[in-house]
Parts: C-alpha cells; structure tokens; sequence
C-alpha cells in the first residue's frame, strides 16, 4: 500500500528530515511510526499525503507515484486518503455533523446520501448522539473522534493519522486506538505516528522506529 | 460501535455526482455567503454603498445628458433660419425666392415676411408704436424664415445655410443653431468624460470587492487550509467567495438602481414646475428597462470579476503547511 524508495527530504537551510528511508506497508496493515520529535514521523506522513514532495526517491502510495501526480490533481489524490491530525483540524464555525460531512461535499455527494453515510460513520466513533454540537463543546477525546469520523466517512483504503493522541490522557488514547484498530480490522491500512511506545506494545503491531530521518529499528507484531 | 452496523458506510464514495447535486451545492454555497454577509451587516452594508454610489453617479449623469440632448435635440428641429433679403427688392421678387426655396429637398417651408408684416409685429411687440410711427420709412427688409427639412444633418444644414447666404438677393443669414451645436459638443465631452470615469469607476469596484474578498480569505485561512487539506480542489475553495463577489454586485447594483429611480423621482416634481413655465411637455426619460438590467448586471460582473481575480491570486498561495 505504501512503498518509500531511498528517500531523502532535505528542507532549505540544509535540515535533513529524512535520509535515504526505505520502507513497505502491506495492504491490510497496520503500523506505528515512532521516534522522538525530529526523527522525521511527521515529513515521512507529510510525504504521504502530498503536502511535501521528496527531495529524492520515490513514495509510492496505492501504485501511484507521488512524483507523478501533477498539481492539479493533488485534491483528488488527498481525497483517496483518510487523515488525522493531532490537532483535530476542525472547523469551529459549524456543527459536529457538518465537520464530517466535508469530505462527501467535496466529493460532490447528494444531500441525503451524505447525511446517511456522515451518520455512520459518528455511530462507528460513538458521537451519534452529539451531531449538532458544536466541536468546542465538546471534549479533546470526542474531538479527535470527529476527525476520525471525518476521515473515514470517504471509506478511504488508507488512513494516516500523526499523533493523533498527542493530546490526550492514556483512557482516551486507549479508546481512540481501539477505533483504529476495528477500521483496521475491516481492512483498511494504517500509518499511525505516535510516541506513546507504551500504548502500541499493548496493540501488539509492526513498529518502525525513525532516528534522524533513518530507520532505526523495525518491530514485528507480537500477535 | 459496531463497524458493519451500516453497511452502506462500507461503499466506496463516487467523486462526482450528477448535474442536480452539482446544482444544490451551488445554492447551499450560495445562500451560506449570503448568510455570512448578513452575520455582518454593518460591514458588508458599507461595501454594498460604496459600490452603490460609485455605480449611480456615472448613471445620473449619463441620464441627465441623454435628457438634455432630447430636449436640445427638439429644439434643433425647430430651428429655423431668418434670410434678411437685399434692401429695395419687391415683394414679389421676395415671394418669388421663397417659391424657389421652398422646392429644395432639404427645405420643409419657407415663410414669406414682407417688411410691412416686421413693422407691424415689431410695433407690436416691442411697444414702441409712437415712435415707429415717427419714421418716415420702413428700415426693415423683407425676410424669409426657412425651416429646413427633418432629413437634414448639422453638416447638410450649413451647406443649405452656406448656399442661401451666397444668393444674390440676400443681404443676411441669421443662425440660431450656433449655441446648440456648441452646447451639443459639450455633451459630447461629458459623454466621453462619463466613458473614462466609467472604466475608472468599474475598476476601483474590481479592487474594493477584491480587497474586501482578500481580508475575507485571510480570515478564513486555517478553515481553506483544512479544507484543502482533506482534498477540497482549488475551485471548490474559491466557490464561496466567487458567490460573496456575486452578492456584493447584485446588491451594490439593485442599490445604485434604487438610487437612481429616486434621485429621478426627486427632480420630476421641479421639471414639470419648469415645463409648465415654457408651456412645453419636457419630462425626464428615466432608465429603460434595458439599461437597468445593464446597470445591474455589470455590477454583478464587476462583483463577479473583483472575487475572481483576488481568489485566483491567493487560493493557489494558500496551501496546508
């Protein structure tokens, strides 16, 4: 699903985030990255998803090269991919239904049907019943379920998520990973940056572990 | 919680869909930038003036030089010319070049004043009967009053006027079309003026509407990076500010007709007071329904061009960091 090929991404002023990375995720898989702040977690799923290119090497996501993917048809490449920030990214100006809805409006989805799926998928996170609350009402955990709702309401393949309980106590954590493990479990693929080594151990998945833009250490899964 | 609780969240999402969705998103885009333009009334209501006005002043104008050429127009018309004839020609001699004249195409009458007839009506007129009376003969020559045909242009008149003048029977060619030729060319210019200061005007629109959809797009840069974050295109982002620029133009142009239409109905009541005094039937042409539509739908365009081009400028600068 995800293949890097030697790839280096050097930022102006010389800073190198990655250097030379290599790596493969398997359709069906789900794997941490890890590494503390620096190591390159967050350029390795910034590459992914297009919002930077490599200075060298290929990322291959789904058969696609990124470097073949022109500008133009950037959003249609992002729309393929499920994204989780770990700050939410949430629009504070509409309710918590219309938040999740984004991605089938910009998909260019009729009202009903979007409205059924944006319901799903708030039932799979368990906020069915907080639709039309405003995001701020609610709290860091519940918020972060919104963007997940938002992230998998397209049904993508893959899903990314960069620290994605960077901001949240190890009750909530626990609970936001259980959430993308069932999605992992019905087959979609998972790239997850986290620093929380604790928390993964008890999830038993493969982990790569980045120092300085270079692969470190690979763990199997356990299970 | 369960993941196959809803199995239609499980297939695939179609990227486009038909022409009646498409359709729907543009309205609900369209009333969600009318509702944010409402959720800041005074703001947008100042910007909504400022294209108003700077709208309905090259409309006024427009509209009172296109009433002052149909009423000068009029009196182009009927405006004839006096051929004060040679000193000691007979009547009929007179009467005899009136015949001729008047059986020039470019001649609709000509009216036979014999200097009997001047005497008396300037006797008449001017009050000085008793004294005219004193003069021991007729001073004044017989005059022929000819009105040139409708077909006649300002160049054809003076040709016509140039031709009689030439006639050896006549002493005098008098003109009175000399001040509305002039007054004619004055309109001219301030056509041409209100042109220029049109393109002028049209411009400081494009800029005001753009600079006010560019403060617009900074506020709302974390919201336009989100979205294009999870996969919004370019023209998806530009959408609700093309329709902002839309409603900016719309209602700047229905304010400026407004303005218009009751800046004409402030001046029928003194127009009609001043008809009435020249027993004439000047009334003020308001805008044709044509020209209206015109107004409005180049404020819409202006609008239209003002969000186009900021949003064109800044969308493609504003990406997800």
């Amino acid at each position: 699903m995800i293949q890097l090929d030697n790839v280096t991404k050097r930022y102006p002023g010389g800073q190198e985030a990655l250097a030379g990375l290599s790596l493969e995720v398997d359709k069906g898989e789900m794997v941490f990255v890890t590494g503390h702040s620096g190591a390159g977690k967050s350029t390795l799923l910034r590459l992914i998803a297009l919002i930077e290119r490599p200075t060298s090497g290929n990322v291959i996501v789904d058969g696609q090269n990124t470097r073949r993917v022109k500008r133009r048809l950037i959003p249609a490449y992002r729309r393929q991919i499920g994204m989780v920030f770990q700050d939410h990214k949430l629009l504070y100006d509409r309710p918590v239904a219309d938040n999740v809805a984004l991605p089938l409006i910009i998909a260019g989805l009729g009202h009903r049907e979007a409205s059924r799926r944006v319901r799903a998928a708030l039932d799979q996170v368990g906020l069915l019943h907080k639709e039309k609350q405003r995001p701020e009402t609610l709290s860091a955990g519940e918020q972060q379920r919104v963007g997940i709702a938002r992230a998998i309401v397209t049904r993508p393949k893959l899903l990314i998520a960069d620290e994605p309980t960077g901001n949240l106590d190890p009750d909530l954590s626990l609970e936001v990973m259980r959430i993308f493990r069932r999605f992992n479990e019905v087959g979609v693929t998972l790239l997850v940056a986290s620093h929380d080594i604790n928390l993964i151990d008890r999830l038993g998945c493969r982990r790569i572990e980045l120092d300085e833009g270079r692969l470190q250490a690979e763990v199997e899964p356990w299970l | 919680m369960a993941l196959t609780r809803n199995a239609d969240a499980v297939a695939p999402v179609r990227t486009s869909g038909p022409f009646s969705i498409w359709l729907a998103r543009h309205a609900s885009t369209a009333i969600a930038s009318l509702g944010r333009l409402c959720r800041q009334p005074l703001s947008s209501l100042m910007i909504v003036l400022v294209i108003a006005v700077t709208l309905a002043l090259p409309a006024a104008i427009s509209i009172v030089v296109k009433n002052a050429r149909s009423i000068s127009g009029n009196w182009d018309n009927a405006l004839d010319f006096s051929v004060f004839l040679q000193e000691g020609l007979s009547e009929s001699e007179a009467a005899g070049l009136a015949r001729l004249l008047e059986q020039r195409a470019d001649v609709e009458s000509v009216e036979l004043v014999t200097a009997d007839q001047a005497l008396e009506e300037f006797k008449a007129a001017s009050g000085f009967g008793a004294a005219l009376d004193q003069l021991p003969g007729n001073p004044l020559p017989h005059t022929l009053v000819v009105r040139p045909g409708a077909g006649n242009t300002g160049a054809t008149i003076e040709l016509l006027q140039h031709e009689i003048e030439n006639l050896p029977e006549t002493a005098l060619v008098q003109v009175d079309t000399a001040w509305v030729k002039r007054f004619h060319a004055i309109l001219d210019i301030v056509r041409q003026a209100i042109a220029v200061g049109s393109v002028l005007l049209a411009t400081a629109i494009v800029v005001i509407i753009g600079n006010t959809i560019r403060l617009d797009i900074e506020n709302r840069r974390d919201e336009i990076e989100v979205t294009k974050l999870i996969g919004a295109s370019n023209a998806f982002v530009r959408r609700p500010f093309l329709w902002t620029g839309f409603w900016y133009g719309l209602s700047g142009g229905l304010l400026a007709l407004g303005l218009v239409w009751y800046g004409l109905y402030l001046l029928g009541g003194p127009v009609s007071r001043l008809a009435g005094l020249y027993q004439s039937n000047i009334a003020i042409t308001s805008m044709s329904l044509a020209e209206s539509a015109a107004l409005v739908g180049g404020a819409v365009f202006l609008g239209l061009a003002g969000s186009w081009v900021t949003t064109a400028r800044h969308m493609r600068r504003i990406e997800p960091r």
